[in-house]
This record gives structure tokens, sequence and C-alpha cells, in this order.
């Protein structure tokens, strides 16, 4: 099971800004190890965020977005105490949520 | 221009074309989940990739912003973020020229969402970073130089 994400939301001017960091290894597949074998691809394909159940961000990922993703983007609206949900899923099927508060 | 291609992006989400790729065997089932556009991350060119997502021939377009460094001493994190001031912004793309997999990401926007975006991405080598925007059902690019002191793709 993957570590927790790191989610961050704070509203402000009537707009909030979102920051998630994912802890993950995003292997592109093209590294090898200390044996000189390939370490197969491993990463996050697809990320979504909610707002209190609405979507607000999709976003889809190859293996060039650097290990432990990072996130932000903004959204209109989203008052204190909101909730902020966060999903990834992986191309070896491993999926977490994790969820979030507005500030 | 890929007609069929298009059509597939726009119905990607729906479940049934998916479960039929999974049938006939385009895509593996662990990525059945998802509406991952394999073909475009796959794609090892800029023409493939602008093929795949079928951006045809992308516009050049001041009304996109990209932010990264200059110099990026670490090529394993580099950050960038993209804005866009294109009315009606659906998509936009992070594009690394020189990698392997050139396309690092895509992000979908729905009305309410800036069309702002924020992350950090590998560089291989020294080369450019492209911003490529989905507005209003047209494609618009901006592109970026950095250099890359100590890249960040293994190998």
């Amino acid at each position: 099971m993957a570590d927790p994400m790191k989610i961050r939301a704070t509203a402000k001017d009537g707009v909030t800004e979102v920051k998630v960091l994912m802890s993950h290894e995003m292997e592109t597949g093209a590294r090898k190890d200390a044996a000189g074998a390939l370490v197969p691809a491993w990463f996050i394909t697809e990320v979504t965020a909610q707002h209190n159940g609405k979507t607000v961000l999709q976003a889809e990922f190859g293996t060039s977005v650097a290990k432990n993703p990072y996130l932000s983007f903004k959204f209109k609206g989203g008052t204190k105490g909101d909730k902020i949900a966060v999903s990834w899923l992986d191309n070896k099927g491993d999926k977490r949520t994790d969820e979030g508060t507005i500030a | 221009m890929d007609k069929q291609k298009r059509k597939t992006l726009k119905t990607g989400g729906g479940l049934g074309i998916l479960g039929l790729f999974t049938a006939v065997g385009l895509i593996k089932p662990e990525m059945a989940m998802a509406a991952w556009d394999k073909k475009a991350f796959d794609a090892k060119t800029l023409e493939e990739a602008y093929a795949a997502l079928g951006a045809g021939a992308p516009v050049a377009s001041k009304e996109i912003a990209i932010t990264a460094p200059d110099i990026a001493e670490n090529g394993a994190v580099v950050p960038v973020s993209v804005v866009s001031r294109l009315a009606k912004t659906e998509k936009i793309y992070i594009l690394i020229e020189k990698n392997p997999s050139m396309v690092a990401a895509a992000f979908s926007f729905v009305e309410g969402t800036e069309p702002e975006v924020t992350t950090r991405v590998k560089m291989g080598q020294t080369g450019n970073l492209q911003a490529l925007v989905k507005a209003d059902g047209k494609y618009y690019f901006v592109a970026k130089e950095v250099k890359v002191t100590m890249g960040g793709c293994g190998g």
C-alpha cells in the first residue's frame, strides 16, 4: 500500500488553491538496478481531484512526471471546511484516495 | 487528420468503448480502469504525439505562459507551471521534446477550474519543454528551453 498523499487546500477571494504531493516511485522503465537489470515501469497514470464530490481536475501522467508527483491547481468556489478528495491509479492497478480539508 | 482517433478521444471516457478495447486486447486489463491515452504517452516524436492527441498542427500562442527554470541542475525534478489565458481551455499537455516518452502529463479542466497547473517533471537532457493547450477545440502551444546539467531519466 502506498503512503498517503499530502493535500493542502486554501480558499482566498473565492478561489481555492489545492496542492497535492503524492508518494510514488514513478519508475520510467528505462532505469537499471545495481545488477544491471531493467527496472520495470511503475507510475501513476491517472489522478482525479474532487471538491465535495464534484470532479474539479483530472490528470493523466506518463513516465516523465517526477518521482513523488507534485500537483497544484486552482478552482473557483470552495469554502473553509469543504472536503477535497484526490485519487490516483497506477499502471499496476494500485490506487489510493486521500482527503484534505480547505483551510 | 486522424478522425477515428479524435472520436476515440472524445468517447474515451465511455466504459463501452473501453470494454471493447480490452476485449480486443488493444489495452491491457490493468489499463482498462482508466481512460489513459496509451497511444499519446507512447509517442516517441512530437509528430507522433500531435497525431495521437489529434492536435494536427498547433499554433504558437502568446496566451499561454510556461514557467520553468532556465537551467535545471537536477533533471530528475524540474518544476513547471503552465497558465493558459485562452478562452474555453479544455486541456493542458506538458510535452518534453527530448524525452523517450514525450508526453509527460495531460490535464483536463472543467468549468470553474482555472486553466493553470503546476507540477514537476523529469528531463533526460537539455531541450524544449512544451505546453500544448486545447481551447475551444483548437490546439495552441508555447515552448521553453531548459538546460539540464544532470539528466533525470536514469539509465
